[in-house]
């Protein structure tokens, strides 16, 4: 166990290098020259030249890259270009990082609190109608692209329908049931959070419920559960106890693969509904071509995800005795 | 035989099949099938409801929604199929090798994959493809191929080539998973004993055992690399209208207009529900494959 962490560390910076250096060829390469960005279509060639030796563009690339990260590394990742002219991108990120983590939190609750039991209630209940409907939600929760999910859900639920009864002209309405963000963010527990959180959770509840279904599937057919149902517990004793908490220990893993991978698909949802996140902000730059955004934010996700997926592979050694020892 | 006749016995993977079989032949047939071309407007018929003229409305150019929705299958078949063929193209022979020799080779390979999937994931081809997308056209031009340029099929190779390259690692590792339980076989060692070249080994031997959960991946991706396709073009950086992708459909549609007017459903339903079910169709059809092609787990 010990070697396999080791390992992994060993591993960790020469990880970090080579996706900092595609990080960064693809941003400088990428999405346009930056002067250019900030100047605009019509700048003087000579005002670009100026501006392109000042900033340092007209170096070679290990010069620049080595800038980039010694600058990096005492947490200054450059400035916005573009819509946020000026401002420091860590701040700007720092600013976005919250409202990000807390709808990711809610969506990942709302995922574990909805597909956890679906998936123990069709592991249990294998090859019944009620196996088939949860796998129907499995097949749906990863089938709906988020692009449709976002205009219709907000129509049904954040918009006001108007009624009138045929023949007479007694006309009512109901809704909005919830409330739009547009960019207010109200943390937590505001009621705006629940459809974009909902949206995202989506996927979540497809995987866990998938996986925990599996697992149960795999653990109720081991010799112990056998054992346990022969020494005479309660089932629900078995269940619980005995089948369930070993179905569990994968879904820790997936957990935590899956935080890196919902803040990079949040900006989808982000930007419909006008959460002021990371997401929208990767959004936006990516769209305008800002390039030390889209950079740093390339390179905060994917370390995120590193250290999530190192995090992960230790955890479980602690959660399965087995892998510890072998 | 006996593999449709277990797939025809389950009825959502029966209907995936169909449903997947549909779209192909809308590809194919395109031309034939949709009632107007379409990147034809008419600013007179804009935004109309379903009639018989246009048999799914019209959007807010007044381009017919049916035609739009018929090239669009086209658009997303060419996609789906080129993604595939890179995806096979570099999975296999790199997670074939990796797993088959072992060593530095496995693990110089593996680190590729490794650093490509530290990236996030739709994210990354984002960044790919508006990467790519000005250093490909710009390329064209130098050239001299200012035609192709204006036509927009430049589109579909940024689109193909981002996908087709960061999504190759997933096969990779499965693959190399597979080779790995497989070499350890009697018939592996039976024919290296009897001295049988390794490519043919891999290719002759081994593979042909590892081709069950390699047609089960590929079919559950493709449904990925469509939604992939559709958030690209919805995004802008994939396929630009007037070239006919169901994303593409969706973001002229879903916008503000249909915030105001949302009693014309058709403009976001159509093109949303056409991608949802082929999405839906083929990890429908890919989970009827896994059951049908591998009995045990039953």
């Amino acid at each position: 166990m010990a070697a396999f962490v080791i390992r992994r560390l060993v591993w960790l910076p020469i990880l970090l290098f080579f996706v900092s250096v595609i990080t960064f060829a693809l941003g400088l390469y990428g999405p346009g020259d930056p002067v250019q960005v900030m100047l605009g279509m019509h700048a003087n060639p000579e005002t670009i030249e100026r501006l392109r030796h000042e900033y340092g563009f007209d170096q070679p690339f290990y010069i620049q890259y080595l800038n980039y990260v010694a600058n990096a590394l005492q947490g200054n990742f450059g400035y916005s270009l573009v819509k946020y002219r000026d401002q420091p991108v860590g701040v700007l990120i720092a600013e976005k990082l919250p409202a990000t983590i807390q709808l990711n939190l809610v969506a990942i609750l709302l995922g574990c609190a909805i597909g956890v039991p679906l998936g123990l209630v069709a592991g249990l209940k294998r090859d019944t109608w009620l196996d088939l409907v949860v796998r129907g939600i499995v097949v749906a929760g990863i089938s709906f692209p988020i692009i449709f999910l976002n205009p219709v859900l907000t129509f049904i639920f954040s918009r006001r329908h108007e009624f009138t009864l045929a023949a007479t002209n007694f006309t009512f309405s109901i809704g909005p049931f919830l409330p739009m963000v547009q960019g207010h963010w109200d943390g937590l527990f505001s009621p705006k959070i629940i459809l974009p959180a909902f949206i995202e959770s989506l996927g979540v509840i497809a995987v866990l419920t998938r996986q925990m279904r599996a697992g149960m599937i795999e653990v109720l057919s081991e010799d112990y559960i056998r054992t346990a149902r022969a020494k005479g517990l309660r089932e629900r004793v078995v269940v619980v106890r005995h089948a369930m908490r070993n179905a569990l220990i994968p879904i820790a893993t997936i957990l935590g693969l899956m935080l890196g991978g919902l803040v990079a698909g949040s900006f989808l949802v982000e930007n419909w509904f006008d959460v002021p996140g990371v997401g929208q902000l990767a959004f936006d730059a990516l769209i305008s071509r800002d390039y030390y955004v889209i950079m740093a934010l390339t390179l905060l996700i994917a370390v995120a995800y590193i250290l999530a997926n190192l995090f992960v592979d230790v955890l479980y050694g602690f959660l399965d005795p087995r892998i510890r020892q072998s | 035989m006996q593999l449709a006749g277990r797939i025809a016995r389950n009825p959502p993977a029966l209907l995936g099949a169909l449903v997947i079989l549909m779209v192909a032949l809308m590809a194919i047939f395109a031309p034939a099938l949709a009632p107007y071309a379409y990147d034809q407007q008419n600013l007179n018929a804009a935004r109309q409801a379903p009639s018989p003229a246009h048999w799914l409305g019209t959007d807010d150019l007044g381009r017919d929604m049916l035609s739009r929705v018929i090239w669009g299958a086209r658009s997303a078949v060419f996609v789906i199929v080129m993604v595939t063929i890179i995806d096979l193209a570099l999975g296999l022979p790199l997670g074939a090798a990796a797993g088959y020799w072992g060593g530095w080779v496995d693990t110089l390979i593996m680190r590729v994959v490794d650093v490509l999937f530290a990236f996030p994931g739709l994210l990354f081809v984002f960044l790919v493809a508006a990467t790519l997308k000005p250093g490909i056209l710009n390329w064209a031009k130098a050239i001299g191929l200012n035609d192709l340029v204006r036509s927009g099929y430049l589109d579909y190779a940024v689109v193909i080539i981002a996908l087709g390259g960061v999504g190759w690692g997933g096969l990779a590792r499965m693959v190399r998973g597979q080779v790995l339980m497989l070499k350890e076989r009697e018939f592996v060692i039976g024919a290296r004993a009897l001295g049988v070249p390794t490519w043919r080994v891999i290719a002759r031997h081994i593979l042909p055992n590892a081709i069950t959960p390699i047609i089960v991946a590929l079919s559950m991706g493709m449904g990925d690399i469509a939604l992939s396709e559709g958030y690209l073009s919805f995004l802008g950086i994939g396929l630009q209208p007037p070239a006919p992708s169901w994303g593409n459909i969706l973001a002229d549609n879903a916008g503000r207009y249909w915030r105001t007017f949302p009693q014309m459903i058709w403009l976001v339903f159509i093109p949303g529900l056409v991608l949802a079910a082929v999405v839906f169709a083929f990890n429908f059809f890919g989970d009827g494959l896994n059951e049908a092609l591998n009995p045990e787990i039953e």
